[in-house]
């Protein structure tokens, strides 16, 4: 398993490239409630009325985005993801995409980043909430630049993009293009699997040997179903693996509406809808889903009979 | 009752625009708690026409108490917003005007709403929104239910706004008495204590809405609690 080797976290960069824009796009504001704050208190000084900072008032971090949406700016709004979708769920809803405007979300924590805190700093549920929601993209990065890549994008853009900032990250970045799954390494007799983000390297690592194709989704919605039909295209059977750093089977509806039109099997790995009611580490944590690269080895080769 | 926009609407027009949506000749005070407010807003405050809808220093307003949007709609028509043949089609499939707006349907309306406890966070929002643009004469304006004041995401915009200053915010409570636990001490006593200037008028005496919806709160985001008869 791959851990954070550089000392800029995605969050780190999240504000640094935050920061940057905000002197750039006069359209851009960053609404916060108090997580990470100090990081932005630069920005904050140069940009008074564009960093706000509404306090610990979650409902409200979401609300006042959506109200400087409806003005014409581009809100990015930011804290941890248990606070972010999941506690102002019917913000997200009816604040942002009910209204008709477009907003910006940027988590950080993930689903396991910070095991020590428990339960309730993780949310691993944040993607699958968002699929009940129509128009929303997810940049899942796995590595500080493509987090910076990702951001930028989704700044310039006029949507609802959510992006999901981990302290898990692969060794290097890879060239990706948003909303594109990228075609990493391609076998013939293996399966298709989906890496989204930072488990990468950790997959790369378990199908060594399997003649896997392994498509690489730093965005994972939309769903870049041509990558995957295209990755399947002459293979007799459609095996496909989901490795996603969230609840499993989350892009599994995607998967199986993208090959409607042909018989297939789907391997969904990710985090567990369980709770483990352990603290310890991350990667602790990432073992104990069965997501570091001797479980995923030993998972997939069984499943796909290899 | 005919309305062209060529003849001068008055409120006692208005009963007649929302019979054309219940068909009914009277409506109860459930149904008008809002009215009286909304007319003096709309009739002598609020800086927006059918033609400035989409101007960026309008002046805002938003309903955040969807729930009986007949007297905003009714307001809403007779200031020429919405084509009063439209009210008839209230609440059907191809309508716009549902039981709970929706700002994507109808021209002026500025939020969708319907779920409590939006409006005045969206309405933190949109004041933080244009000042960052540099329109700083724009009001926003929002209106709220007392029972509506239940929902603690009001709170939380109710704090900030207060602490931080935002004059340009205003928030209308139409009290007709109808939350369960009601407000000890006083629906304007929330405001104060977070900093807020506050009012509490008659919600059904046109100059006394005037007077307090224009009385100066200079620094101080701005709250009239209009009372009006008890729903029960």
């Amino acid at each position: 398993m791959s851990t954070a080797t550089t000392t800029m976290t995605m969050r780190d960069r999240f504000i640094s490239t935050a920061s940057t824009l905000l002197d750039e796009d006069p359209r851009l504001a960053v609404v916060l409630a108090d997580i990470s704050a100090s990081g932005f208190e630069d920005a904050a000084a140069a940009h008074p009325d564009r960093v706000v900072n509404v306090g610990i008032r979650e409902q409200l971090l979401i609300g006042a985005t959506g109200g400087l949406a409806l003005t014409g700016l581009r809100p990015i709004a930011h804290t941890f993801g248990s606070f972010l979708v999941e506690r102002p769920f019917e913000q997200v809803k009816l604040d942002l995409g009910h209204q008709g405007v477009g907003a910006v979300l940027v988590s950080a924590l993930g689903s396991y980043d910070w095991p020590a805190g428990g339960r309730t700093h993780m949310s691993p549920g944040d993607v699958a909430l968002l699929d009940t929601l129509p128009g929303w993209t997810v940049h899942v990065p796995g590595h500080v630049d493509e987090a910076e890549l990702l951001l930028r994008d989704a700044a310039a853009s006029d949507g609802l993009v959510y992006v999901r900032l981990s302290l898990q990250t692969n060794a290097a970045a890879r060239p990706v293009t948003p909303g594109r799954f990228l075609t990493v390494c391609e076998g013939r007799g293996g399966p298709v699997v989906v890496a989204v983000g930072p488990v990468l390297d950790d997959v790369l690592a378990a199908v060594e040997g399997l003649d896997a194709t392994v498509l690489y989704a730093s965005t994972i919605r939309p769903f870049d179903t041509v990558a995957l039909r295209a990755a399947l295209a002459d293979r007799a059977s459609a095996d496909v693996v989901l490795v996603e750093p969230y609840l499993a089977g989350t892009s599994t509806p995607f998967v199986a509406e993208a090959l409607s039109d042909r018989p297939h099997r789907v391997f969904a790995l990710g985090v567990s809808r369980e709770e483990l009611r352990h603290y310890g580490t991350m990667e602790q944590h990432i073992a104990a889903h069965g997501l570091d690269a001797r479980s995923l080895r030993a998972r997939i080769a069984t499943w796909s009979g290899r | 009752m005919t309305l062209t926009t060529a003849e001068a609407v008055t409120f006692h027009d208005l009963s007649g625009l929302m019979s054309r949506m219940t068909g009914a000749e009277k409506h109860g005070p459930a149904a008008s708690s809002t009215l009286d407010a909304l007319w003096v807003l709309y009739d002598r405050v609020l800086r927006v026409g059918p033609l400035s809808v989409e101007a960026a220093d309008r002046d805002r307003f938003l309903l955040s108490k969807g729930h009986g949007p007949m007297a905003y709609y009714a307001v809403l028509a007779a200031k020429g917003f919405i084509d009063p043949f439209v009210l008839e089609t209230f609440g059907r499939y191809d309508s716009p005007l549902g039981h709970h707006p929706d700002r994507t349907l109808v021209p002026g309306v500025e939020i969708g709403s319907g779920s409590l406890g939006h409006g005045l966070p969206l309405g933190v929002g949109t004041a933080l929104g244009l000042r960052a643009q540099g329109l700083l004469d724009p009001a926003v304006w929002v209106l709220i239910g007392d029972a509506e004041l239940d929902e603690g995401s009001n709170h939380e915009a109710l704090a900030y706004a207060g602490s931080t200053g935002l004059d340009r915010l205003h928030a209308v409570v139409v009290d007709n008495q109808s939350a369960t636990h009601g407000w000890p001490g006083g629906i304007a006593s929330r405001f104060t204590a977070n900093g807020w200037s506050a009012v509490t008028v008659d919600g059904r005496d046109h100059d006394a809405l005037y007077e307090a919806y224009t009385q100066p709160h200079q620094g101080r985001p701005h709250a009239v609690v209009a009372v009006v008869e008890p729903k029960n």
